[in-house]
């Protein structure tokens, strides 16, 4: 039984070198222990956990739902749509951003709790598209909320946004810290 | 064989159809012209066209929606269209819809700016949302309308942004302030301009605002 399980030891010192580690590492790892530092750890648990926040304004919508179906399955890579913003990870602003909608993205994205990410999908998102000479739509979302990733497209298809949430991982993998 | 003689059968069935269908539409447009006294009737691609005058709007609804032969029992549209350069500057167009003819018919308004029309709620109460959409868009006000505010523009806009003398990109546009927490309102700056794509050469690009500035100063 013990032979088939993970079993994680978490250290908690500061400033450990690369070759301590590696000494760690070697010494643990053929008696089933996996040796690393509390930083990967935890981005590695938040990339496999990003539920996103649905924030579906226009057609994008579908293509977000899409992403979300059987075919495309997201919810392999650890993503999941919730319905409140104090559940999710990220908000995936799908859709045109009218004037009229902006302080309430803004009110549902200041309800997320940290550390908190946004993917902006689609050319009305990204920067109006479309609409971007019209009296009534905000010309790009990042003027509202900071955006991580921008996905192309009008509409993008499930696979770019899949392709997206990926590249948001990479991201979290690259610079994510628990340090705020 | 068989297949011919079904679209033959086909065939016959649908002009003795569409022969019912004009019959219908010519009898529906007799009765309206020998009733309702409107400016103009028309029959456009099977469809009626109906130009009425203003004060005439209440009674001649009433009459297309309760007559036995007109019966235009569903309103199905409001629109409202801009024409700067006509002394109305406005036209009111309604949609009616007849279930019972298999039917449709148009019935156009035409206002000036400063007048007002009556509100067709007593008649149709779906007109509500209609009418607050064209008073929205155009400014056209509706008498004795039970709820006329704007619909679908922002809380607090400004202006009818589908009147012709209405700017495209309108006069405010939003942003978050960081210092403030909240979305604030700023005139618009575009960086830049509305191109009008000349269908010769769309690839020639464009100055951006910025350079030009630059251009000028320098």
């Amino acid at each position: 039984m013990e032979e088939r399980c993970f079993r994680v030891a978490i250290a908690t010192t500061p400033g450990i070198d690369s070759q301590e580690l590696e000494d760690l590492k070697q010494r643990y790892s053929d008696k089933g222990f996996i040796v690393t530092n509390v930083n990967n750890l935890i981005n590695w648990a938040r990339t496999g956990s990003l539920h996103w926040m649905t924030f579906g304004l226009a057609c994008c919508a579908v293509e977000m739902m899409h992403v979300g179906t059987p075919r495309y399955d997201v919810e392999r890579m650890g993503a999941a749509p919730r319905a409140s913003p104090r559940h999710a990870d990220v908000m995936i602003i799908a859709g045109t951003l009218t004037n009229k909608m902006a302080p309430a993205l803004r009110k549902a994205y200041d309800q997320m709790a940290e550390p908190r990410y946004v993917i902006s999908m689609g050319s009305c998102a990204n920067g109006g598209g479309y609409y971007h000479y019209s009296y009534s739509v905000v010309r790009g979302s990042d003027r509202i909320v900071p955006i991580d990733i921008y996905v192309p497209g009008c509409p993008p298809t499930a696979e770019a946004l899949m392709y997206g949430i990926l590249q948001l991982q990479k991201k979290i993998r690259r610079e994510g810290s628990i340090v705020r | 064989m068989e297949f011919y003689s079904f679209k033959r059968k086909f065939v016959e069935k649908a002009v003795s159809l569409d022969k019912i269908m004009s019959n219908t539409i010519e009898l529906v447009v007799e009765t309206i012209n020998k009733k309702i006294n409107p400016i103009e009737t028309r029959i456009v691609n099977h469809q009626i066209e109906i130009i009425i005058e203003a004060d005439q709007l209440i009674p001649s609804f009433q009459f297309l929606k309760d007559n036995s032969k007109c019966q235009f029992r569903q309103l199905t549209d409001i629109a409202g269209v801009d024409y700067p350069d006509r002394e109305n500057r406005f036209e009111v167009v309604y949609h009616l819809l007849s279930f019972k003819n298999n039917l449709r018919a148009r019935v156009k308004v035409f206002i000036d700016e400063n007048s007002t029309i009556e509100s067709l709620t007593s008649v149709f109460p779906c007109a509500n949302w209609f009418e607050r959409e064209a008073f929205d868009m155009y400014g056209i006000q509706f008498n004795d309308h039970p709820d006329l505010r704007r619909i679908l523009t922002d809380y607090g806009f400004e202006g009818y942004p589908l009147r012709k003398d209405f700017p495209l990109s309108g006069n405010v546009e939003v942003r978050y302030n960081e210092i403030e927490k909240k979305i604030v309102y700023e005139p618009v700056k575009l960086q830049q301009d509305y191109r009008h794509f000349d269908i010769q050469s769309p690839w020639e690009g464009t100055t951006y605002k910025q350079e030009e500035e630059k251009d000028n100063n320098g």
